[in-house]
């Protein structure tokens, strides 16, 4: 036990139930944390951001109940599935009969195939705490040549002082099916609390999945997701991703292509104010030929809040005819605010075209004169650019209802009418 | 209307580019400034505008009655200042449509008005865009962005029309235009032309002064209006040049 006490990840999680029913990933999970230790910034990865706020804490699990009405969004016709604290709540969900989808826990996916899917893929501190402590999550099966109808809304609330939600969640998608996914984050009466999201994904051949990700949790809590998405020949993968929420944010992406003629993309909006830290990190591995895939990120930062992004593209030696497009715009709204944009394009084969671009700035100031000029207000005229800047990421959020309520959120938080 | 004594500006480099300048602009007026380059006539419109980068050291400036020189550059407009720009800001992302609309919406609350309903505001849209021939699918675009340079002209004449200033400063509006856009980008002047408004002509060229006849003409050297005529001496500047008033200074 000595041991145990000395080991920080250990007294971190100190406290935390698993769930009784043991399976491989929970337990391979739980070995694995035995000999993990918490990054500095003097691992690569985390060079820009110190995890210390959080693993300086702790953290208890807490299964409650919540009032979901807040959380609908209004219009969107779509199955709702409830997690509160990262348990998943089916008495609040309320979801459609679709053939297409079988929703089931997240234990029910199958541990040999799992396995083989994830392989070889590194796992890193925060993941292995979700997977050996999750108790809650959903298996989403998209079957063949099936499309699910409605959105799949996935409502996550976390509520109490001082609470780790640890949601973990898995969506396949098979052969030439096809699946839309809105995940949001969201926070009730939670002070210093902190989501550890795991949310992963195989999309088979020629099938498709969307996903988007609107994170708007208390800017005193904590929000790390690590997410990995698998894709087979053919496939489309988009995930958009908004974030506006939390002290700290990481959000850890990486999409395996691992077949042809596969297209991803990821488009990214992240808004600071305060202190908060919002960090995105993404990783495209190109494991075939004749891929494309495009990927636009966002930054809005204002006080003293910091914005990180990493964008790694990796295209392999036999990878042939990729296109690879990248860029990550940033304004800096005051004099303390500050961005590390960090593009990393690893590139082993002849015939790929990549670009990429990432610019830091304040908003331009003759745009703004020309407005004022106009009898726009500075704050309106400071409103319009900004919402101009991200603008054609939020156009990449087809689902109406959903782009309603993120303008709304907007108005709200910002004062920003788009 | 406007009443500008013995203005004096400099960058805040240091260099002072206005030297003590004195005009007068009544309702119902249109007055050139001409002179040669560097004489000061954008810094002129700069200052009039409120634009950050000048320090104003000496003289004052009252529009309507009001102190001009300590309102934001966005209560200048709202006060009815127009200034239609030499080099229109292309604004990606903003729509004319949008941006028009917000800022109406603040003249109006300012004075008090209600907004405008939608469809009031695209009547307006319409009317004003035929005044200048702007394709209607303009207004709805990004502001400026992809323009050409007499799309952009037009554009500010445009936007003069649906904001209906007291007070319109076109500086250099007839740079970069060809003719047939220099008589169009000068009809939609005349048209919102009217008793109770004025214009401030800032050019090099007197061309633009064929289309739209000023009262008065101003010749602005060296940071001073150095001389002031009706509006035949725009065409003795065309043919003599400005040395020929310096030549004059120094006989005097």
């Amino acid at each position: 036990m000595e041991v145990a006490a000395e080991n920080k990840v250990l007294s971190f999680v100190n406290g935390w139930e698993r769930p009784t029913e043991e399976n491989a990933v929970r337990k391979e999970a739980l070995q694995a944390l035995n000999a993990m230790e918490f990054p500095t910034t003097r691992v690569e990865d985390w060079k820009y951001t110190r995890v210390g706020k959080i693993t300086k804490r702790s953290f208890k699990q807490l299964n409650t109940t919540i009032d979901t009405s807040p959380y609908i969004i209004e219009d969107l016709d779509a199955h709702q599935l409830v997690f509160v604290n990262g348990y998943y709540r089916e008495d609040l969900s309320a979801i459609k009969k679709d053939d297409a989808l079988t929703i089931q826990p997240v234990d029910r996916v199958d541990d040999a195939y799992y396995g083989q899917l994830v392989e070889d893929i590194d796992e890193n501190v925060f993941s292995l705490m979700n997977k050996a402590y999750s108790n809650g999550g959903v298996y989403l099966h998209v079957a063949k040549q099936m499309k699910v109808e409605h959105p799949i809304h996935m409502i996550h609330v976390l509520t109490g002082d001082e609470v780790v939600a640890n949601p973990r969640h898995f969506i396949r998608v098979e052969q030439g099916g096809k699946a839309e996914v809105v995940t949001t984050f969201q926070s009730e009466k939670a002070e210093e609390s902190f989501s550890n999201v795991v949310m992963e994904g195989h999309v088979e051949a020629n099938a498709h999945l969307r996903i988007h990700k609107v994170q708007t949790e208390a800017k005193n809590c904590f929000h790390i997701a690590n997410e990995l998405f698998v894709q087979d020949e053919g496939s489309q993968f988009l995930i958009n991703t908004i974030t506006t929420g939390s002290r700290l944010t990481r959000n850890g992406l990486n999409v395996i292509v691992e077949g042809e003629n596969c297209h991803t993309e990821m488009n990214g909006a992240y808004l600071g104010t305060d202190r908060q830290h919002l960090d995105n990190h993404t990783l495209i591995d190109q494991l075939y030929s004749n891929c494309t895939s495009s990927e636009t990120y966002k930054g809005v930062m204002d006080d003293k809040s910091v914005g990180v992004f990493n964008g790694k593209v990796i295209v392999r030696q036999d990878s042939q005819n990729i296109e690879a497009y990248q860029s990550n715009g940033n304004i800096l709204l005051s004099k303390e605010a500050t961005v590390n944009s960090k593009p990393e394009l690893e590139i082993y084969a002849d015939d790929v075209r990549c670009s990429h671009g990432s610019t830091t700035g304040q908003l331009d100031e003759e745009a703004l004169f020309y407005l004022r000029t106009r009898g726009i207000s500075e704050k309106n005229a400071k409103n319009l650019l900004v919402a101009a800047f991200i603008g054609d990421v939020l156009e990449k959020i087809d689902i109406e209802p959903l782009r309603k309520s993120v303008d709304q959120h907007f108005l709200e938080e910002f004062g920003w009418e788009f | 209307m406007l009443t500008i004594k013995n203005l004096h500006a400099s960058v805040e480099e240091g260099a002072e580019i206005l030297k003590g300048l004195n005009m007068e602009v009544n309702a119902g007026e249109v007055h050139a400034i001409m002179g040669p380059n560097g004489a000061g006539k954008s810094t002129l419109a700069a200052v009039l505008a409120g634009k950050e980068g000048y320090d104003i050291t000496q003289g004052e400036v009252s529009f309507d009655g009001k102190d001009l020189l300590e309102l934001e550059t966005e209560d200048r407009a709202k006060e009815g200042m127009f200034l239609a720009f030499q080099y229109p800001v292309e604004i990606p992302g903003v729509s004319n449509i949008n941006f028009l609309k917000t800022a109406l919406n603040e003249i109006r609350e300012y004075r008090g008005e209600e907004a405008l309903n939608a469809k009031d505001f695209m009547a307006r849209v319409r009317k004003s865009s035929e005044i200048v021939n702007l394709d209607p699918k303009l207004a709805s675009r990004s502001v400026n962005a992809g323009f050409s340079g007499g799309e952009k002209k037009r554009n500010e004449i445009f936007q003069m029309a649906m904001l209906e200033p007291k007070l319109s400063i076109l500086d250099e509006t007839d740079s970069g235009l060809d003719i047939d856009a220099l008589k169009v980008v000068s009809d939609g002047v005349n048209k919102l032309r009217s008793k109770d408004n004025a214009v401030i002509i800032i050019t090099h060229y007197q061309r633009l002064l064929d289309y739209i006849t000023p009262d008065y003409v101003h010749v602005l050297a060296d940071g001073k209006i150095v001389k002031t005529g009706p509006k035949e001496l725009a065409l003795e500047l065309e043919e003599k040049g400005y040395d020929w008033l310096n030549e004059e200074k120094e006989t005097v």
